[in-house]
């Protein structure tokens, strides 16, 4: 029998922009951050996992551990898109699990305050003669001129695909989407936007992406969030007040996509999504309808609505009736990104998988304040990064 | 044909036979009397793909045939990018095409980039265009796919 997994300590930064602090300066005090919570510290730790995308190469983890300890122990610097902090967590979990340590620390940290959401390329002028160049003989780029690859672009095509599918989303629908999650952020004071927005507002914000305007995509920013987790066997020897905090993951699951006819043209983010939300649900002994709430990867309001279909939290098809129910609001039936989601409280991305976790942990052990969900036992945290990789993982309150 | 894909031309892509005055934008577009578009078909599943791939990813084959597509088709999604890296000239729809059961991505052209023109389950033909030209005068011809009129003809099939 593998050894039971458990979120010990966890903690985010404030999302937002640090000018004062350097990435590793961010890692380190998420990492310090979640030590404290789970009342350990670094000498304790039999793994590191740290996961960067953007800055500083492939050695993070090395970098942190001499802010924060230089311990020996194994370090593996992971990248997986937006799923990196959550492929750091599983990195830590396998771990566990394969009895290799008893206790790890997972890091996710990301500097892109002002970073835009598309990035600055060189124009490509037209040459003295065409050459053809990489896998589709392109002799120009084909980004703009052969559909779109940016992200607001493919994830509004992920949400019109849907409405095309079942009818019933149009431009509305989905700032109501972000109207929701930017009301949710009002609570979250680590949120990189706490401003309440109406549907209206959302709608007349300059547009991206057609039906995604500004305030319907994910918010750029810099932020870490950081977790010690620990093997059930070694939990039951720790403090009353270490095991009492102490939130089981009865979920850890980690999928990429398989190959199905059109996920060349546009990123499938459903199956993988789907195929997660599955095999957690097997691992965990639970189902959708025992969920109390759920952060998932909102990075577009588009993404939003087909990610209710994907994790099962409605029937097939039924995305739409679910969010007219009002049941992903934070006084529904199922709360869904109470933390204000990635387009309000922000998309450092290898700190989401974490930071999700950590907001999930936090109404688990009810020291969520003023946004708590009340007498929350069971959530869900999910992120997918394109390529594609899609992470879930399920929390629950239960007796160590 | 060989695991290898080839990188360049192998669908014959020359307008006139010494002297080129037009090629297409990508490998995969066949300019002709009636442009349109090949993938390379695996030969053991049929999944298709549109740029070079070693081995298939639905079933790991090897080997590839040319299969034509149909010219017209249904756009599946859409979107209209109206903010985009430098360089890339906004407004432009991007959409997904379903050409006879094989999904393409292409720019929609030949109408205005609003969502007053272009809508889900739209039906649109293969269209080409002269995306630029080189110093030797050579034009790089790509396509999009533009609207097509209730009840006009939907080409070949
Ligand atoms: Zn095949």
């Amino acid at each position: 029998m593998a050894e039971d997994v458990w979120l010990l300590g966890a903690t985010m930064t404030k999302f937002g922009k640090h000018r004062d602090l350097d990435l590793i300066d961010l890692a380190a005090e998420a990492a310090l951050g979640a030590l404290r919570d789970g009342e350990v510290t670094m000498k304790e730790m039999g793994v590191l996992a740290a996961g960067n995308l953007l800055g500083m190469g492939g050695s993070v983890g090395q970098l942190l551990q001499k802010q924060i300890g230089q311990t020996g122990i194994p370090v593996f610097n992971v990248q997986n898109a937006c799923a990196t902090g959550a492929t750091a967590l599983r990195t830590v979990s396998m771990a566990i699990k394969a009895g290799e340590a008893d206790m790890g620390l997972a890091v996710g940290v990301e500097k892109l305050a002002g970073a835009g959401h598309l990035g600055a390329r060189p124009r490509r002028a037209e040459p003295e003669e065409w050459t053809r160049t990489g896998r589709f003989g392109a002799v120009g780029d084909t980004d703009g001129r052969i559909g779109t690859q940016g992200m607001p672009g493919v994830f509004a095509q992920v949400g019109m695909e849907y409405a095309h599918r079942y009818g019933g989303a149009d431009f509305e629908l989905f700032a109501r989407i972000s109207e929701k999650n930017h009301a949710h952020s009002t609570l979250n004071p680590l949120a990189a936007y706490t401003r309440p927005m109406s549907a209206e507002q959302i709608m007349a914000e300059p547009m991206i992406a057609y039906p995604n305007t500004r305030a319907m995509c994910s918010a750029n920013c810099d932020g870490a969030a950081a977790a010690v987790l620990v093997g059930g066997t070694r939990l039951r020897t720790l403090s009353p007040g270490q095991r009492r905090r102490a939130v089981k993951i009865t979920a850890s699951v980690l999928t990429s996509d398989p190959w199905e006819e059109a996920c060349q043209v546009l990123p499938n983010v459903n199956t993988l999504t789907r195929n997660a939300a599955d095999q957690a649900y097997e691992q965990a002994g639970v189902g959708p309808e025992d969920l109390d709430l759920v952060e998932l990867h909102d990075c577009f309001a588009t993404a939003e609505l087909v990610h209710y279909d994907n994790l099962r939290l409605c029937e097939e098809g039924g995305a739409v009736d679910f969010f007219a129910s009002g049941a992903p609001w934070r006084d529904g039936r199922l709360p869904v990104n109470v933390s204000g989601g990635l387009q309000s409280k922000g998309h450092p991305i290898s700190a989401t998988g974490i930071a999700n976790v950590w907001e999930i942990a936090h109404h688990l052990r009810g020291e969520a304040g003023d946004r708590q969900i009340e007498g929350a036992r069971v959530g869900l945290a999910h992120v997918i990064g394109l390529g594609s990789a899609c992470g879930v993982h399920i929390l629950e309150r239960a007796a160590a | 044909m060989s695991a290898q894909i080839g990188r360049s031309s192998q669908f014959g892509q020359s307008s006139q036979i010494g002297q080129i005055s037009r090629i297409p934008y990508v490998d995969y577009l066949v300019l002709g009397p009636e442009p349109h578009l090949v993938a390379h078909e695996c030969a053991e599943c049929g999944a298709r793909y549109f740029d070079r791939r070693n081995a298939c990813a639905s079933c790991g084959g090897t080997e590839f045939a040319p299969a034509d597509l149909p010219t017209t088709g249904e756009v599946t999604s859409f979107t209209i990018v109206t903010a985009a890296a430098p360089g890339i000239p906004v407004p432009y729809a991007a959409a997904v095409v379903d050409c006879g059961g094989t999904k393409v991505a292409g720019n929609i052209i030949g109408t205005e980039p609003d969502p007053g023109h272009i809508r889900l389950g739209m039906r649109v033909a293969l269209s080409t265009y002269v995306a630029g030209t080189d110093g030797k005068g050579v034009d790089a011809v790509n396509f999009g796919f533009a609207p097509l009129e209730d009840g006009a003809s939907e080409g070949r099939n």
